[in-house]
C-alpha cells in the first residue's frame, strides 16, 4: 500500500549539545510531576519511549496521556522532575533551541488542525517553505511524495473545508512528516472514524514508523486498533502508570483497571454512577436504596 | 468583618489580573512592534492582509463618508446661514471631516467590520488548534499569523480614512452647491484658505494611523487570548468593538488636545 | 516572493487612497498655495504685535508677497521683532511701511506692507523701521473714553 517513493528532506541541522548513543531512548520522563493550576495531573512518573517503536499511551479521559504528549514538546511545563529528548532536558532549552528540537518531532493533532486558509497541497508544504530554502520545484516534489505516501496526491488543489475528517487527518499526517521528523506524535489519530479509515490510518501509522525509521507514540482509546499496531503499550491513570506491556501482556492481565478497560466493562475501577447521594434521598423513597 | 475581607481580597484580586492581563497585552504589543520589520519583508502576507481589511471596507466606510458628508453639508448651512456666514460651508465642511470625522469614525467602522473579522478568525484558529499546531512545526504564530495582519491594518486604516474624508467634502459639496445652491466658488477658496495642510490634514493623518495601530491592536489582542469555546469567541469580538471604540474616542482627545492647542 | 491574486486589487486600493489624500492636500488644504519660489528675509520692530502669529501672510495691495517665519522680543528696545520671509520677485523699496492688519472683523491678523518712494529697494537683512502696531481693542476703548470725557469737559464751557 505503501508507496516506495516516500522522499526526505534533511534541513540545516542543529544538532544538541552531546549528542546520544543510537540505543538510549529517544523520550524519556524522570519523576515528572506536573499539573494546571492546582490541578495535578501526573505525579512522579517515570517513563522511556524507545527508538524505532510504536508506542500508545492509553487510559480514562483526562488521566494525563495528551499532557505527556504536550510536556515532550514542551507546550507545557513540569513542575518537578526532567523531561529528555534524545538526551537533552527540554526544560533548559533556549528559543532557538527548542525551535531546532521541534523541528526534529512531527505532531498529528485530534481533528488534523489543518490550516483552513491554505490548501492540501499549500498545508503540507507550510513547513517546507518556513524552514528550508528549497526553490518550489522541489517544494512540489516532496509535497506530492509525502501526499503519495498517504494516498491523496489527487487531493492536492482541494480545501480543508472540502475533505472529509480521515482525509484531513491524512493531510495532517503528511505535514507531520514533511520535515523527516525522528519522532511523530499522534493524538488521538482513530477518534471518529468510519472502519475503513480506522483500518487506513492504523497501517499508516505502522507502515510508516518502519519504513521511515521513526519513533511513534500514539494516544489513543480505540483499544483493537491499537494493540494491532503498538509495540508497547503504557496505562496512563490516577496521576501515574498503572500498567504497562506488550499488546498481549496487558490482555492477559489481572489488573483490574485495565482488565475494564480492555474488556469495555461499564463498572469497575472506574465507576458508573458518578459520586452522588443515595437513591432513596433523591427519589423520597423511604429506606435506603442501592 | 469576613464581608468585608471578601470583598478586600476579591477587588485585590481583580487588580492583581488586571494588572497580569495589562502586562500580557504590553508584552504582545512589544512582541509585535520587533517582528514587524521581519514581517514587512515577506509582503505578500501583509499585502494579503490589506486586502482583506482595506478592500473589503472600502465600501462601507465610502458610502458612509458621503452620507456624513451629505449631513453635515445640510446641518452646517442650516447653523453657518443665522449669521450670514453661509459661504464658510467648504471650511466647516472640510475641518470637521479631516481634523475630526474623518479618523474617528473610520476607526469605530474599522473596529465594527475588520476588527471583529480580526478577532474572530484568531480566535477560531486558537479552537481549531491550528496556532499550536504552528507552535510545534517551530513556527512562531506571533510572525506568521499575527505581525502581518497588525501591519495591514496600520497600512489600511490612513488610506480609508482620506477616503472618508475626501468622499465627505464631495458629499458636503452636493449637498451645499449643486442643492443649497451655496456659492461653488466661496466653498472651495474658503475651504483652500482655512484648511492648513500640515496642521489639519496631516495631524488628521497621524491620528488616523495611531487609531490603526490601536484597533488593529486590540482586535488581534482579545483573538490571541480568547477561551477557545464558541461563547469565548463570541465575548472576545464584543470586546473588540467595544475596548477599541472606547480607546479610540480617548485617544482622541489626548492628541486633539495636544495637536489642536492654541 | 509569490506572486497574489490579491496583488491588483491592493494595488488599486492604495492608489484609491493616495488620491484621497492628495485631494485633501490640494484641493481642500493649501499645498498649491505654499509657494517655493526663492525668497529673502527682512525683519521688522513692532511696540504690539497683537495677535499677530508665524506663518502669516505678508501682503501688499491684498496679494500675499511673503510669510512671517519668526516673533522674537528684544529686550534691549522693549519691542518685538518680527522676522519675514518676502519672495524674490517682488521688490519694495527701501522705505517701506508695514502694519499689522485684521482679515475681516474679527479674524487672523496678517502684515500688509506699504510701498514707499525711495528709488533703493529693500535687500535681504534689512530692517523696516516705518511700522504701525496693531490695533488693541482696550486701547481703542480707553482712548474713545478719554476723547468723550474731553469733549464733556470743554462742553459746560460753552454752556451759559
Amino acid at each position: 500500500m505503501l508507496s516506495p517513493i516516500i522522499g526526505s528532506v534533511q534541513p540545516t541541522p542543529h544538532s544538541p549539545a552531546i549528542p546520544a548513543a543510537a540505543t538510549s531512548p529517544l523520550v524519556e520522563l524522570r519523576g515528572v510531576t506536573c499539573g494546571y493550576g492546582d490541578r495535578i495531573i501526573l505525579k512522579d512518573v517515570n517513563l522511556t519511549v524507545p527508538r524505532g517503536a510504536v508506542v500508545a499511551f492509553m487510559g480514562t479521559s483526562g488521566g494525563g496521556k495528551t499532557t505527556v504528549l504536550r510536556l515532550i514538546g514542551r507546550q507545557l511545563g513540569v513542575m518537578s522532575g526532567q523531561v529528555l529528548f534524545d538526551g537533552t532536558d527540554v526544560a533548559g532549552l533556549d528559543r532557538a533551541g527548542l525551535m531546532a528540537m521541534r523541528r526534529r518531532m512531527g505532531m498529528l493533532f485530534q481533528f488534523g488542525a489543518l490550516f483552513t486558509d491554505l490548501s492540501v497541497f499549500d498545508n503540507v508544504a507550510f513547513p517546507l517553505r518556513e524552514h528550508t530554502d528549497l526553490g518550489e520545484a522541489m517544494v512540489r516534489d516532496l509535497v506530492l511524495m509525502k501526499l503519495n505516501a498517504v494516498g491523496l496526491r489527487g487531493a492536492r488543489d482541494l480545501l480543508p473545508s472540502q475533505i472529509s475528517g480521515g482525509m484531513s487527518r491524512r493531510v495532517a499526517l503528511a505535514r507531520a512528516i514533511a520535515l523527516d521528523p525522528e519522532l511523530i506524535m499522534y493524538d488521538e489519530p482513530f477518534a471518529g472514524l468510519d472502519p475503513i479509515s480506522m483500518g487506513v490510518a492504523a497501517r499508516l501509522i505502522r507502515e510508516l514508523n518502519d519504513a521511515l525509521g521513526v519513533t511513534s507514540i500514539v494516544v489513543s482509546h480505540d483499544v483493537d486498533e491499537t494493540f494491532s499496531i503498538a509495540d508497547h503499550v503504557v496505562f496512563i491513570a490516577n496521576g501515574g502508570i498503572a500498567a504497562q506491556g506488550t499488546p498481549d501482556e496487558l490482555r492477559r492481565t489481572d489488573d483490574p483497571l485495565v482488565r475494564q478497560f480492555v474488556d469495555a466493562a461499564p463498572d469497575g475501577p472506574v465507576r458508573f454512577h458518578y459520586p452522588a447521594a443515595p437513591v432513596g434521598e433523591d427519589f423520597g423513597l423511604r429506606g435506603s436504596g442501592r | 468583618m469576613s464581608g468585608v475581607t471578601t470583598l478586600l481580597s476579591r477587588i485585590g484580586f481583580s487588580v492583581r489580573s488586571s494588572l497580569a492581563d495589562i502586562g500580557e497585552a504590553t508584552r504582545l504589543l512589544g512582541r509585535l512592534l520587533v517582528l514587524s520589520p521581519v514581517a514587512l519583508a515577506r509582503f505578500r502576507l501583509v499585502s494579503d492582509q490589506i486586502f482583506f481589511l482595506g478592500n473589503y471596507s472600502l465600501a462601507i466606510i465610502s458610502v458612509s463618508g458621503l452620507f456624513v458628508g451629505f449631513v453635515l453639508g445640510l446641518q452646517g448651512y442650516y447653523t453657518l446661514q443665522r449669521y450670514g456666514s453661509s459661504e464658510a460651508l467648504g471650511l466647516l465642511v472640510a475641518l470637521s471631516l479631516v481634523r475630526e470625522l474623518g479618523p474617528v469614525v473610520t476607526a469605530l467602522l474599522f473596529a465594527g467590520r475588520a476588527g471583529t473579522a480580526l478577532t474572530a478568525e484568531i480566535g477560531l484558529m486558537k479552537s481549531g488548534e491550528q496556532l499550536a499546531a504552528m507552535e510545534m512545526m517551530a513556527v512562531d504564530p506571533v510572525q506568521r499569523v499575527l505581525a502581518p495582519r497588525f501591519l495591514g491594518g496600520l497600512i489600511a486604516m490612513p488610506l480609508l480614512a482620506a477616503v472618508f474624508s475626501a468622499v465627505g467634502i464631495l458629499g458636503g459639496w452636493a449637498v451645499g452647491v449643486l442643492l443649497i445652491g451655496v456659492d461653488a466658488g466661496a466653498f472651495w477658496s474658503q475651504m483652500q484658505g482655512g484648511v492648513d495642510v500640515f496642521k489639519d490634514v496631516g495631524n488628521g493623518v497621524i491620528k488616523s494611523m495611531v487609531f490603526g495601530l490601536t484597533v488593529t491592536f486590540v482586535a488581534l489582542l482579545q483573538g490571541y487570548f480568547c477561551q477557545p469555546t464558541p461563547e469565548g469567541v463570541a465575548r472576545a469580538t464584543t470586546r473588540t468593538v467595544v475596548l477599541s471604540s472606547l480607546a479610540v474616542l480617548a485617544l482622541d482627545f489626548v492628541l486633539t488636545a495636544l495637536m489642536f492647542s492654541i | 516572493m509569490q506572486k497574489s491574486r490579491h496583488d491588483l486589487w491592493v494595488g488599486l486600493f492604495v492608489v484609491i487612497g493616495a488620491v484621497a489624500l492628495l485631494f485633501l492636500a490640494l484641493k481642500a488644504g493649501n499645498l498649491l498655495s505654499l509657494s517655493f519660489e526663492p525668497v529673502y528675509r527682512v525683519s521688522a520692530r513692532f511696540d504690539n504685535i497683537g495677535g499677530l502669529k508665524a506663518r502669516a501672510a505678508v501682503k501688499s495691495a491684498g496679494v500675499v508677497v511673503g510669510r512671517v517665519t519668526h516673533i522674537s522680543f528684544d529686550d534691549k528696545s522693549f519691542q518685538a521683532t518680527v522676522e519675514m520671509e518676502m519672495e524674490q520677485r517682488f521688490a519694495f523699496p527701501k522705505d517701506s511701511s508695514v502694519k499689522i492688519l485684521t482679515a475681516g472683523l474679527l479674524g487672523e491678523q496678517y502684515l500688509g506692507i506699504e510701498p514707499g518712494a525711495a528709488e533703493k529697494t529693500l535687500l535681504a537683512g534689512d530692517v523696516i523701521t516705518q511700522t504701525q502696531s496693531a490695533v488693541v481693542l482696550e486701547t481703542l476703548i480707553s482712548q474713545f473714553l478719554f476723547n468723550k470725557a474731553a469733549d464733556a469737559s470743554n462742553a459746560p464751557a460753552d454752556k451759559p
